[in-house]
């Protein structure tokens, strides 16, 4: 356990170095020094995972939050203190593996992918300071920390998005994201504050207990009330909309497809993986505190079930194989999203936690797989464009295999990690909500048609003509096809985890069982789903574009990602402009700056009048002095009574 | 011709200084210039002796006065003259129109 400190400082302390060292005097070490750190980071918490696991976690049957690091960083009043702490509980330590895995893989991608890159040794510094953010946000133990490590999670995300910076897009990118995020934050923070001026701490442990169970801060943050919605509800309805913003939910989504921009690695760790997920965990970390208020929980599942089946619409028609697995990664966390929103705290209501907990997991196992199967694929063809790809199977037999598997395991097919998980979000939500449940169903079978979609345009349809390409590489090197292979196994075999065991939301095991009877829904539409795009885009065909033709509007408004873009920039171009931005400009230019200015002249022009009056003359001021003399003596005598 | 009362060292006094302030304010001479202070200040010992005879005979006040006064003028006079001889080395000129560098 002493050793935890060191999985998160060992990033650091390769980011630190590179940064000020390496990156001028051995820089091609760099990825080498990274990528082995994180191997010791990966395996320190393997380590903490099994002692936490199967050793030290579990008090009376149930697992416990553990602090085992705690310092006093800024003390504001006797009780009232922002701490730096670690706090281990098992959602930290699903968190911690599963960051350091995915980052360890990326780190090991890039060595081959990003080999011969100008900035190669600024990347890796860059990853390092990603993976020590993140590292940090899943161990924080008060939430004032954890927005610390939020914030810096955000800007190695715009550094890492905006890493061709030569590249207009890839700069206007990394902007979008980090302004939609940093908006998003802004309700985050309101949120810590509110929650924090009710229970009257910032610690997490803290924090969950006064607020989740009956006391007076409960009862006050329940009676407090503004425009009718109590201020728990409020609290929490805006530290949802900071987790929104980070993971892409609708309406804040609009930055998540454009973070493609930035190199496929780091799409695979950050942008599919891990810190789009910081909102799920959020809302995790607070769950008791979010089942007290049936509003919150609402507000996250509808927010979350709609962005999921919004995303996977979009994703059918869009050609830039990044943008498609952006839309799935958008759809799939709004999975974990709505499942924490159906579920209720503790025993057999918290199944939904732990479903959405388990496809967190197995999400991030296939979705790194699928960005980093893309990242191949691009780097053999050198287009991010379906149109450019076709039969690869071929060419590229390793990429083929898993990225098939990674398909399956997001369409929810059985054995693969994502039928499991899946399955027990599907089962949460048809024992809590019909509606939902038919969106998810339905989204379901729609995510199995497009990733099916992917996979026949990229490795089926047409023939690849290599233009030459073979020539001056093969399909990928070792460093590039061994992280494929585990990502590969992972995904085959992570739903064999008996999750219910580990991860729940009162700490307590639940068991998972397995009901074949209401799989075969979901997996029959799922089969359907890949069948109809196997019809289409097995070869190469006019049919999609003519079904495409039948449905102009609709294709249409989808492929135009429904508009959203637009309509933000008319508010933020037309409205805010116009109606604030302009304003306030004429105002500050013509009130503001005038006052200041008349202020100037006035003192100008009477200077300009009176100085006149310093003439250097010495009997001109005597004059002065002695008529002034005369003036006042006479208004003595004559004048004063 | 009377007696010669109080009134008449009022006038000349009262024309000594009018005749020194003209001096001051029209000469541009420094010398002339300390000169006419030299009769301002010599109007007002008059005064003071003046009102020392013809109010309180019997005191010595004013007389006093006057000999202070008398050695402050002799020790301005040093200091003035002083100051001239500077503003004569910077200026080449003991006009006072020519020491006008303190202006707007």
């Amino acid at each position: 356990m002493s050793l935890i400190l060191l999985i998160p400082l060992l990033p650091l302390a390769v980011f630190v170095l590179i940064a000020l060292a390496g990156r001028r005097h051995f820089p091609s070490l760099c990825g080498g020094l990274g990528t082995l750190a994180l191997l010791v980071s990966f395996g320190l918490s393997a380590y903490v995972a099994y002692d936490y696991f199967f050793v030290a976690g579990k008090v009376n049957g149930a697992y416990q939050a553990i602090i085992p690091y705690k310092l006093q960083w800024l003390s504001f009043a006797p009780g009232l203190s922002i701490d730096l702490g670690l706090m281990l509980d098992p959602i930290s330590v699903m968190m911690l593996v599963i960051v350091t895995l995915v980052s360890l893989m990326v780190h090991t991608y890039s060595l081959g992918y990003m080999k011969g890159e100008k900035r190669y040794a600024t990347y890796y510094s860059f990853l390092a300071l990603f993976t020590f953010s993140m590292l940090g946000l899943v161990l924080s133990a008060n939430i004032f920390q954890m927005y610390v490590f939020w914030e810096l999670v955000g800007v190695s995300s715009f550094l890492l998005i905006g890493f061709y910076f030569d590249k207009p897009s890839a700069v206007a990118a990394a902007k979008k994201a980090f302004i939609v995020t940093r908006f998003a934050d802004l309700g985050f923070l309101i949120g810590i504050l509110v929650l924090s001026w009710y229970s009257g701490s910032l610690d997490f442990p803290t924090l969950i207990h006064r607020l989740s169970t009956p006391g007076t801060e409960l009862h006050n943050i329940t009676a407090a009330s503004f425009l009718g919605i109590s201020a728990l509800t409020w609290g929490l309805a805006l530290v949802f909309i900071g987790g929104a913003g980070k993971s892409a939910m609708f309406p804040l989504h609009i930055w998540l497809p454009d973070a493609m921009e930035g190199p496929t690695p780091v799409s695979a760790l950050i942008h599919a993986a891990t810190m789009v997920v910081a909102g799920v965990f959020l809302v995790a970390r607070l769950f008791p505190v979010y089942s007290v208020s049936d509003q919150a929980m609402g507000i996250v599942t509808w927010v979350g079930a709609f962005s999921s089946f919004f995303a996977a619409i979009i994703a059918c028609t869009q050609t830039d194989i990044k943008r498609v697995l952006a839309y799935s990664t958008m759809s799939q966390i709004g999975y974990m999203m709505f499942s924490l929103g159906v579920s209720r705290y503790g025993g057999e209501h918290g199944l939904g936690y732990m479903a959405s907990m388990f496809h967190l997991f197995t999400h991030a196992m296939f979705k790194a797989l699928l960005f980093l199967g893309a990242g191949a694929v691009i780097h053999y063809v050198h287009s991010n464009e379906m149109g450019d790809m076709g039969g690869l199977r071929k060419h590229m037999p390793v990429t083929h295999i898993t990225f098939l598997v990674a398909c399956l395991a997001i369409a929810g097919i059985p054995p693969f990690a994502g039928f499991f998980s899946k399955e027990e979000i599907l089962k949460a939500a048809y024992h809590a909500s019909m509606p939902v449940y038919i969106m998810a169903v339905l989204t379901a079978a729609i995510t199995a048609f497009y990733m099916f979609r992917l996979y026949f345009n990229i490795f089926w349809n047409k023939e690849f003509h290599g233009h030459g390409h073979d020539a001056h590489h093969g399909e990928a090197p070792a460093s590039m096809k061994l992280p494929l292979l585990i990502l590969g196994l992972c995904a085959l075999f992570a739903g064999f985890v008996p999750f219910g065991n580990f991860v729940t939301s009162d700490g307590h095991p639940l068991a998972m069982e397995f009901d074949p009877l209401f799989s075969v829904t979901p997996v029959l539409l799922a089969l359907a789903g890949i069948l109809v795009a196997r019809s289409l885009y097995y070869r190469q065909s006019q049919r999609p574009d003519r079904i495409a033709m039948s449905v102009k509007g609709l294709y249409q408004a989808a492929y135009h990602r429904f508009f959203i873009d637009e309509i933000y920039l008319f508010i933020t171009k037309k409205v805010i402009f116009n109606l604030i931005g302009r304003p306030a400009a004429w105002i500050d230019r013509n009130i503001v700056d005038g006052a200041v200015n008349m202020a100037a002249t006035v003192t100008g022009k009477i200077s300009m009048a009176i100085k006149g009056a310093q003439s250097g003359k010495l009997q001109q001021y005597a004059a002065w002095f002695f008529a002034a003399m005369v003036g006042s003596v006479l208004v003595f005598i004559y004048l004063w009574k | 011709m009377g007696h010669i009362g109080l009134l008449h060292f009022l006038t000349i006094s009262c024309a000594l200084f009018f005749i020194g302030v003209y001096g001051f304010l029209t000469r541009r001479n420094l010398i002339t210039m300390l000169m006419s202070i030299e009769l301002i200040l010599n109007s007002v010992n008059l005064n003071f002796v003046a009102f020392n005879k013809f109010l309180f005979p019997h005191k010595l006040d004013g007389l006093f006065f006057t000999l202070f006064i008398i050695t402050i003028a002799a020790a301005e006079a040093a200091v003035a003259i002083a100051i001239i001889i500077n503003l004569y080395r910077n200026f080449r000129s003991i006009d006072v129109e020519d020491a006008d560098n303190l202006k707007y």
